[in-house]
């Protein structure tokens, strides 16, 4: 479902030019679940926010779901991140004195969708119910652990019906139990959602909840392991998953 | 978007800090309070400032007979002879910017009542119209006399408070009996109380008669006063035994107008060097605002009546006392106008501090703004998002600020009695003011807010 081919980004710090992407090309498919991995100052989180569409290459082209995307405008990309892509960030970015239930229907105010307000409350328990705060939903974020805090995010991410969940060091601030529990929570919605994850991560160890692993060093793609499991890749994902 | 669930995520932010909306909107609170305020005693003072100018004859206009000149020799003002009561009539009856007409004849003399006696100010002899022109609507005893006392020359007057007090020492004097230049007259009424005019004089020091009595009875300095008892003084004979009886019927044959048309009998028995009886002055009321447009339409039927070609001089002058009002309301309107720039200035200062305190909001939240962007916000509902913050601030402000400005105005009325009026268009005003300093002192925030680059403000401590 994404394709980039020979992606390059660089940032202009007055007089020089830092060179983050230096010609990045690989290939995505629908259902996968990609670990991102590299050191910071790799490019990962770049790369993350170019394929989030938080950021626009400098070249090279972007495909997605076969259309070239490579130059669309401020508001074209906002339109295809809320319409297709979820955010999931290290430091949770929940709004402040605000409700689990709101935090989740906030997305929907930016949708084309045009859901009800009763259908949008309705989808955000749904959800809130899929990670496991059913009893939690009009707690502030002042009221809730870190692991519950993330889980919030996440429903937040699903709310749009995302076809790709992107997850910047998702388990960056919490211990390592709950990582477990967050990393799972991720392997699950890939698994039943069909939801397509992008993990950006710079630890080997939660690299490997993921089923391909691409290592990224110095704005390049250093390895990429291809899909671990001996499903076909070109095949129906979901069912051969499932 | 939706316009509404935009308005809920403005709200719902604004709740998220109570304290803070509440201080920021201060500003705004008392710029729309103190317009509110300066703009009800501005009108209501002026409103009571009119109200005085009214008593005085606001839209009053004086008409004089003109100058009369002979061999080189002109003879002051009022000389001429020829206006008369019939042309007051025509004035109130031709003219549609004029509410009512009066003819007026002055004389000033003794006015004696048994052993006591003064000289007022003012003995008008007059028709009934008089009080409407004058805006003198009620009395504070007995009643105005009647048009059958203009036409029969009655011996009939009403008195002014200053007269009760000076002539009958406070005692009701209805149906007592004065004497003015020997002229015994009953008075019939009291007049209510109209305080000093402009330029100080005693407006209550004044008895007002039938003009055809004081031209007739009491004066007989006028010219036509010479050769037209012999018709007046029949008619009071005739009513001074039995007022309306018949003979006096025949007199005034069909006297349903004030100014009867002469029978040709009449006509014969009087081949008349002097045509009608001059007065001293015509008293006019316009209707408010169109004194300009009486003028005109006084001086048309003057001239008219009068015979004047078109190449004659007026032989009248016609004094209009709207300007002295338009002077002085002028001079209120400027006050009002001077105190409404000010209450402005610190709506303005209140406007720049919704900006401040908006601008901190907007860097504060920068980190919301950035997950707004990476969830799908576009930076034009971002825009959207945090002017409408504003705007709602700001009306909020407003309408606090209008129900502070009430109240003090109210309180201003309560306590130091000075008048208020509360001002439909200040309220209006001042809710489209405030929403306007929302928009302008909003948008510079809102439109910085929506320029942030999304993985700047996500990444932003």
């Amino acid at each position: 479902m994404i394709e980039l081919h020979d992606i390059h980004r660089v940032y202009r710090l007055g007089e020089m030019d830092l060179h983050v992407l230096r010609g990045i090309s690989l290939t995505i498919d629908r259902g996968e679940m990609v670990s991102l991995m590299g050191q910071s100052g790799s490019g990962k989180t770049t790369l993350m926010n170019t394929l989030g569409f938080l950021d626009h290459p400098t070249s090279g082209r972007y495909l997605l779901d076969g259309e070239d995307v490579t130059g669309v405008g401020p508001d074209r990309r906002a339109a295809i991140r809320s319409t297709m892509i979820g955010f999931v960030f290290q430091s949770f970015n929940l709004l402040p004195r605000t409700s689990a239930i709101e935090q989740v229907t906030m997305p929907l105010a930016y949708s084309k969708e045009g859901l009800g307000d009763r259908e949008g409350r309705e989808r955000a328990e749904d959800l809130l119910r899929l990670v496991g705060l059913e009893d939690r939903m009009d707690h502030l974020p002042t009221q809730l652990s870190g692991g519950q805090q993330q889980r919030v995010a996440i429903a937040r991410a699903l709310v749009n019906k995302p076809s790709i969940l992107f997850a910047d060091e998702p388990t960056g601030n919490l211990d390592s139990r709950t990582s477990v529990e967050i990393l799972e929570m991720f392997q699950k919605l890939n698994r039943d959602e069909g939801i397509t994850i992008v993990l950006v991560t710079h630890s080997a160890e939660i690299a490997e909840y993921g089923d391909r692993t691409i290592v990224l060093r110095d704005g390049l793609v250093e390895s990429d392991s291809g899909r671990k499991s001996a499903a076909p890749v070109a095949a129906d994902q979901k069912g051969a998953r499932a | 978007m939706t316009a509404l669930r935009t308005f809920a995520i403005a709200t719902r932010a604004l709740r998220r800090n109570v304290t803070r909306s509440a201080l920021t909107i201060l500003g705004i609170v008392i710029g729309i309070a103190a317009v509110i305020i300066m703009m009800e005693i501005g009108k209501g003072s002026s409103g009571a400032i009119r109200k005085t100018i009214e008593s005085m004859g606001a839209n009053n206009l004086l008409i004089m007979p003109g100058t009369a000149s002979s061999g080189g020799v002109t003879f002051g003002a009022g000389s001429t002879l020829t206006m008369t009561a019939e042309d007051a009539a025509a004035i109130e009856r031709e003219c549609d910017a004029v509410v009512g007409a009066a003819p007026v004849m002055r004389v000033r003399s003794q006015v004696v009542y048994q052993e006591r006696n003064w000289v007022p100010s003012f003995i008008y002899g007059t028709t009934p119209r008089y009080l409407d022109v004058r805006g003198w609507t009620n009395m504070a005893d007995g009643d105005m006399f009647t048009d059958a006392d203009v036409r029969n020359a009655g011996r009939v007057c009403v008195v002014g408070k200053t007269i009760v007090r000076e002539l009958f020492q406070g005692l009701s004097p209805v149906g007592k009996e004065v004497r003015i230049q020997n002229v015994g007259m009953k008075v019939v009424g009291v007049l209510s109380s109209k305080g000093a005019n402009t330029f100080g004089m005693d407006q209550d020091d004044v008895i007002i008669a039938p003009w055809t009595t004081v031209k007739y009875r009491i004066t007989s300095s006028s010219a036509g006063a010479n050769s037209q008892p012999a018709n007046s003084s029949a008619s009071t004979q005739a009513s001074g035994t039995s007022g309306g009886t018949a003979g006096s019927k025949n007199v005034y044959p069909g006297a349903a107008g004030l100014y009867p048309v002469p029978s040709a009998q009449q006509q014969q028995n009087m081949p008349v060097t002097v045509r009608f009886a001059n007065i001293d002055q015509i008293q006019v009321s316009a209707r408010a605002g169109r004194s300009k447009e009486a003028i005109e339409q006084i001086t048309a039927v003057l001239r008219e009546r009068h015979h004047l070609r078109a190449d004659d001089p007026n032989d009248f002058s016609i004094r209009d006392m709207s300007e002295m009002a338009a002077g002085l309301q002028s001079t209120t309107a400027m006050m009002t106008n001077l105190l409404l720039s000010v209450a402005l200035i610190s709506l303005v200062v209140g406007g720049v501090g919704i900006m401040n305190i908006m601008l901190v909001s907007v860097t504060e939240r920068t980190k919301e703004i950035g997950l707004r962007m990476a969830v799908g916000a576009r930076g034009k509902d971002i825009l959207t998002q945090f002017l409408l913050e504003a705007t709602v601030l700001c009306l909020a402000g407003g309408i606090i600020g209008l129900a502070l400005g009430r109240g003090g105005g109210m309180l201003v009325k309560r306590v130091m009695k000075w008048p208020i009026e509360p001002s439909m268009e200040a309220i209006v005003a001042s809710i489209a003011v405030s929403a306007m300093v929302g928009i302008v002192f909003g948008f510079y925030p809102a439109w910085k807010a929506s320029r942030m680059d999304p993985i700047e403000a996500l990444r932003y401590e």
